[in-house]
């Protein structure tokens, strides 16, 4: 055999994803959809199979899979039906899983990724619904099954409402799989269907990765890679896995079908087992459930209220704020740091770089010396833009505001209130003061009419305003409060 | 001639007679245990009594109705159930070794709803192992006989129920019909059995045979007493996703209003040869009673009958392989010791499993396999469909067709277990019926001149039609009287 030189060789790559849905109730029972929990405890007759147990469907897990569906731009079945998956395993309650196979939910979607590389637009093979199984923990042996000496079976997750999205081979680098799973985890947070925890097991991700010599038709022999934790561990196991295999390739070795698992700490992948046969599920359609018939209008009243999902605001924030992608991308990463940055910018009203640039170059910062996201910290929105106001303003310098954020991200406390704490040079006579309060609030009727009706944001501005007329000295926190009390409702 | 023994009355009767003061319901259940006392060892159709229970249940009855609160005209009047109904805190098997011990957590429906009526629970009844056969010998614990004789079967697999209620032992029963298990042991048993329409009565808490198929039905004394029963327990039940929407009859109204009029059809194919003469003879006889009671009677083809048995055999199996699946010794039931969990689940099920349920687990893995799908599963469903339409067409022809509910009377003991084909071929007349998810019942039609044993007329109604069908049963039950005769009573 030849051993073909590296840049003949390429790389393709499916993906198979899991997305456990935060519906209130389990996917066939009204058991609670929790994490964790005391083993067991969240079970009924039918999430543990018991005899003469029936399936009921969750219909908010129909409608939050047609969803994902509509936001990958799937075709969405006007009638679906559910099977029944036949295999052996105890931590599946009826040794079934109830899942789709013909007619799933949502067909033949696509997904458009702005790589680094340019725009690709990934097939989306199928998205559709089934139920998750219970956890096993095999005491004795290594850990898996057969050698184990006995095995326990919690079944609080079995019967969570799992949603599977399956890619065709069309990624080609594991940058691209790592990116259409981060954008796949932005869409389905902005959906607020899952609560996808990659750490929690929320969200799962198999990967199929082959490399081939350019040119061929056949793929390579599929590796399944498994256990990968983090979007970064899919970017490290796809990396190390196609420079397993295209080593391999070029050192003359034949690849095998296998599946093979990441491991966090080394960085590599292990084979789990190889595939010497075809599991044969039987799948047929499940007897217990009628088919689901989805009418048009039902599909148009989803399609209608869809949230704006990561790419519309993507376009959005450029056209509106004029940010450059590299820091949209950063932004729009989660649905929480998307929140507050705009909560931020329109309490801010002035130009959102500046906004942008003091969460990036400063809050994360904070955040990550702290350990801590940005759902857990005490500055709210505005009260950065009241920050960068007092800057604009000249009430304070750039790099006194750098610490008054350091206070401010300890106590919570208005960057004013941290300015007047500090002792910063201040105006705080109030006689002197009132006069210019007054003289603002005449040269500023409509944001004072919009505190008089309750916009206290807008009080900043006003505030700010003050600064500027007295270079920056008024003591802000009388200020504010000589501002509330003459324009108090 | 004197009235009959109280264990014989008809529940719609004893009803009656409680509320008229003339009884209690701890008399009847005393009366019912000291029955079931003198024929349970001749007929072995229990599998689980609860004697103490029903009697606080009839205790608590009586109280009620003392009060003026009676929940229903069935307040403490007891029920036997088939052992596939699960009961909460009373041992369920559905006749197999491997749900030996398994005390369930909950009621089924059908049980919920006859216990909301007032009726206390009496027994758990035999059958065979997971309603796989048709005459309770393929029970895991033990054959159930028939009070007729003996030494012949009840018929199956409802066959505990059948053979109690026969035996004047309970009042009246339930059972499930996948393929004929209501109507076929009421016919061996001379009692009457229903199959309501697939999703009039609901399956939750019915351990699963094939979920397609699976239907709860009445087995009594009458047919009044079958339209109370099945009136109690029909109707929507939300925790099942295949139960029919629509509010359920209550079959007792109308149900005198006779069958002047009515077109009957009598199945040309089910003619001639395929059954035994003295059933043909009862049958024929029924027919011209029908007639005579104002019913005009044609022939209608039903030509996809015939591929009914072989569809059954792979599309029950299929659903059965899958729904048998999930007793494996890890949760409930006995647990065999092995090296690893494929040997345990593997040495549990070789244990608990009689011959004829792993049978049919083998033919449903296999017709469900990649492959062999199409051409068993799939071939299997387009014979269904078929079946469904030969009927449609049927019933706009006619309002109801009546054929043998069984091709022959009660057979010997073992004499057909170990050909399970003959067996199978049991349920010919039964079968389509399932398939096509349309109600049918079996009603008394004396006995066969031949052996003396008791044949029945099957009624088959289109799709949630019962009423019709428990009109024509009734009034054909009535014009006959044999059920309220010595005759149709055994002598046991
Ligand atoms: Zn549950």
């Amino acid at each position: 055999m030849s051993v073909a030189p590296p840049h003949t060789l390429e790389t393709t790559i499916g993906l198979e994803i899991h997305v456990e849905l935060a519906t209130a109730s389990k996917m066939f029972c009204g058991c609670k959809v929790a994490f964790g929990g005391e083993p067991n405890t969240r079970t009924c007759p039918v999430c543990l199979g018991l005899p003469g147990s029936l399936p009921v469907v969750n219909e908010r897990a129909i409608e939050y899979t047609t969803r994902i569906g509509v936001a990958f731009n799937c075709s969405i079945a006007k009638r679906s039906l559910f099977a029944r998956k036949n295999y052996f395993y105890p931590d599946m309650p009826k040794n079934y899983q109830i899942t789709q196979y013909e007619l799933p939910l949502a067909t033949q979607g696509h997904l458009t990724l702005d790589g680094e590389s340019g725009a690709v637009s990934v097939g989306v093979t199928r998205v559709h619904l089934e139920e998750d199984t219970g956890g096993s923990l095999h005491v004795g042996g290594s850990g898996r099954i057969a050698d184990s000496e006995y095995s326990l079976e919690d079944y609080n997750r079995a019967g969570t409402p799992l949603v599977e999205i399956v890619t065709e081979p069309d990624l080609h680098t594991a940058e691209q799989a790592r990116l259409f799973v981060a954008e796949l985890r932005a869409i389905v947070e902005a959906l607020g269907v899952s609560d996808v925890r990659m750490e929690e097991g929320s969200l799962r991700v198999d990967a199929n990765i082959s490399v081939r010599r350019a040119g061929e038709v056949e793929h390579g022999a599929k590796v399944e890679v498994k256990n990968m934790n983090s979007i970064r561990s899919v970017g490290r196991a796809l990396e190390h896995e196609e420079e397993r295999q295209r080593k391999a390739l070029e050192a003359g070795e034949t690849l095998v079908q296998e599946t093979r698992h990441f491991d966090e700490k080394t960085g590599t992948t292990s084979s789990l087992r190889t595939k010497e046969y075809a599991f044969d599920y039987r799948y047929f359609p499940e007897p217990d459930l009628v088919p689901f018939e989805a009418a048009d209008e039902w599909v148009e009243a989803l399609r209608a209220s869809q949230p704006e999902l990561p790419a519309e605001r993507r376009v959005r924030w450029k056209q509106t704020y004029g940010l450059p992608p590299g820091d949209v991308a950063v932004l729009a990463s989660s649905k929480a740091t998307a929140a507050w940055f705009e909560a931020a910018a329109l309490a801010y009203g002035g130009d959102a770089k500046k906004i942008v640039n003091w969460i990036i170059a400063d809050l994360f910062g904070l955040l990550n010396e702290a350990g801590i996201d940005l759902t857990e910290c005490k500055i709210a929105p505005a009260q950065l833009a009241g920050l960068v106001g007092l800057v604009d303003d000249g009430a304070i310098s750039g790099k006194q505001a750098k610490e008054v954020l350091g206070h401010m991200f300890k106590t919570g406390d208005d960057a004013a209130e941290v300015v007047q704490d500090k002792g910063l040079e201040q105006e705080s006579d109030t006689a002197v003061l009132d006069a210019v309060v007054e003289e603002v609030i005449a040269e500023n009727p409509e944001a004072a009419d919009k505190v008089r009706a309750g916009q206290l944001n807008t009080i900043g501005f006003l505030v700010g305003r003050v600064m500027r007329k007295t270079g920056g000295s008024a003591n802000p926190k009388l200020v504010t409060e000589l501002l509330r009390t003459k324009l108090a409702g | 001639m004197t009235p009959p023994a109280l264990h014989w009355r008809p529940a719609t009767e004893l009803a009656a007679g409680l509320d008229a003061g003339d009884l209690t319901s701890v008399e009847l259940t005393e009366a019912i245990i000291r029955r079931c006392d003198d024929v349970e060892p001749h007929i072995a159709a229990f599998l689980q009594r609860t004697d103490e229970r029903a009697l606080t249940g009839a205790a608590a009855a009586d109280a009620r109705r003392a009060r003026g609160e009676a929940l229903t005209p069935w307040d403490g009047i007891p029920v036997a159930y088939k052992d596939i109904f699960v009961t909460r805190d009373v041992p369920t098997t559905a006749g197999s070794r491997i749900l030996e011990r398994w005390v369930p957590p909950y009621d089924a429906t059908v049980v919920e709803r006859c216990s909301a009526a007032g009726m206390p629970l009496f027994g758990k009844t035999n059958l065979d192992q997971f309603a796989m056969g048709s005459s309770t010998e393929h029970s895991g614990f033990h054959p159930s006989r028939n009070p007729w004789d003996p030494a012949r079967v009840p018929g199956g697999s409802s066959g505990g129920s059948a053979a109690l209620v026969a035996a004047g032992a309970v009042p009246w029963a339930w059972g499930t019909d996948t393929g004929g298990s209501v109507r076929q042991p009421a016919a061996l048993c001379g009692i009457v059995g229903a199959k309501p329409t697939y999703g009039l009565v609901s399956r939750y808490g019915m351990v699963a045979f094939a979920s397609s198929l699976d239907q709860a039905g009445p087995l009594t004394r009458s047919v009044e007493d079958a339209a109370a029963l099945l009136s109690t327990a029909a109707g929507h039940d939300p925790r099942d996703s295949t139960s029919i929407r629509d509010g359920a009859p209550n079959l007792l109204e109308g149900l005198g209003e006779g069958i002047a009029g009515k077109r009957i059809g009598v199945v040309e194919e089910f003619g001639g040869e395929g059954s035994q003469p003295g059933v043909r003879a009862r049958v024929d006889d029924a027919y011209g009673r029908l007639e005579r009671l104002g019913a005009v009677l044609e022939e209608v083809s039903l030509p996809s009958f015939e591929h009914a048995i072989p569809a059954y055999y792979l599309i029950a199996p299929a659903e059965a392989s899958s729904n048998l699946a999930r007793y494996d010794g890890v949760r409930y039931g006995p647990r065999r010791v092995a090296t690893d969990i494929v040997a345990m689940n593997s040495k549990t099920r070789a244990d608990g499993f009689g011959a004829e349920v792993k049978r049919r687990i083998m033919i449903g893995t296999y017709a469900l396999s990649a492959g062999y799908y199409d051409a068993y599963y799939g071939k299997a469903q387009k014979v269904r469909t078929l079946i469904v339409e030969d009927l449609k067409r049927a019933f706009q022809r006619v309002d109801l067709i009546v054929c043998p509910t069984s091709p022959t009377t009660a057979f010997k003991l073992g004499e057909r277990t170990a050909d399970p084909l003959s067996m199978y071929l049991s349920d010919v007349y039964t079968v389509p019926v399932n398939l096509a998810g349309v109600p049918a019942m079996s009603v008394p039609c004396g006995t066969s001149p031949d052996d003396g044993l008791p044949v029945g007329l099957q009624i088959i109604a289109p799709v949630l039609d019962e009423r019709s069908m428990f009109q024509a049963a009734y009034a054909f039950e009535q014009d006959l009287g044999w059920a309220e005769s010595d005759e149709g009573r055994p002598n046991l």
